[in-house]
């Protein structure tokens, strides 16, 4: 499980590869907040685009991230998800909460 | 409902082993011809057994976890999650979305989902005892099929 960052004009994306589970999810909570601290966007991109698979310790992590990210007033968007991350956070509503984009060509 | 074939798995509650559970039972269940939808579903819901066992059965110490999983002769799979940890006191209060002992790092989204992504779901827990948690998904006979 790896993240990679990149910054471009006050956005942050943080591109999220391999398997995110319980067992790689502090990880990407501490990879997450590092790259947050060291810019401070005003707007944060999740692109789960790289995530083969993820439970709900995925959901925690992304909360986590909006939670720092609104404390900044910036924004976050998820993208990217493959249908079964898009599955658990379907489950989880995390809608109601943070923007979604769906991507069709990504449902395959 | 004839059981046509089973498997038991018995590991250490270290997190590394979350990955081979899911992907172990996934195998094994990839009998029952399910479609990559329906696969996923089950390891997403052993996943989210195993990091229970994990994180609340065994909060200090490492201890044993014990998965089956059935396969039946109505297409089903049956799956097992068991450990010998804390119990969880409430499972009514446990089983409620966003519901968590865990901190910041979990959701409280792990019954929700295995509740979602299975048919069924019992939870049987003892203080001092441990949790055993039963999942049931019967996986779809596909046209193509004999």
């Amino acid at each position: 499980m790896t993240v990679n960052t990149s910054f471009d004009d006050g956005t942050l994306t943080l591109r999220f590869e391999g398997e995110l589970d319980h067992h790689a999810a502090r990880g990407a909570v501490r990879d997450v907040e590092r790259a947050i601290e060291a810019h401070l966007p005003r707007a944060c991109v999740l692109n789960l685009d790289g995530l083969s698979f993820m439970d709900s310790s995925g959901i925690a992590v992304i909360l986590k991230a909006h939670r720092r990210v609104s404390e900044l007033g910036a924004t976050l968007l998820v993208t990217g998800a493959r249908a079964q991350p898009l599955k658990v956070l379907a489950a989880a509503k995390l809608e109601r909460l943070i923007t979604i984009e769906h991507q069709k060509e990504l449902y395959i | 409902m004839k059981e046509i074939n089973g498997v038991k798995l018995e590991f250490t509650s270290k997190s590394a082993n979350e990955g081979f559970a899911r992907a172990a039972v996934a195998v094994f269940a990839s009998q029952l011809d399910p479609t990559l939808d329906e696969l996923n579903d089950i390891k997403t819901a052993v996943s989210e057994a195993v990091t229970n066992c994990i994180v609340h059965a065994y909060p200090d110490e490492i201890g044993k976890i014990l998965v089956r999983a059935k396969l039946f002769s109505d297409n089903s799979v049956e799956i097992v999650v068991r450990d010998w940890g804390l119990g969880i006191p409430d499972v009514d209060a446990a089983r409620e979305p966003m519901f968590t002992t865990g901190g910041e790092e979990r959701s409280g989204m792990g019954f929700t989902i295995m509740e979602s992504f299975m048919d069924r779901l019992r939870v049987r827990s003892a203080a001092g005892k441990g949790t055993t948690v039963t999942m049931r998904r019967t996986i779809s006979v596909r046209a193509a099929r004999k």
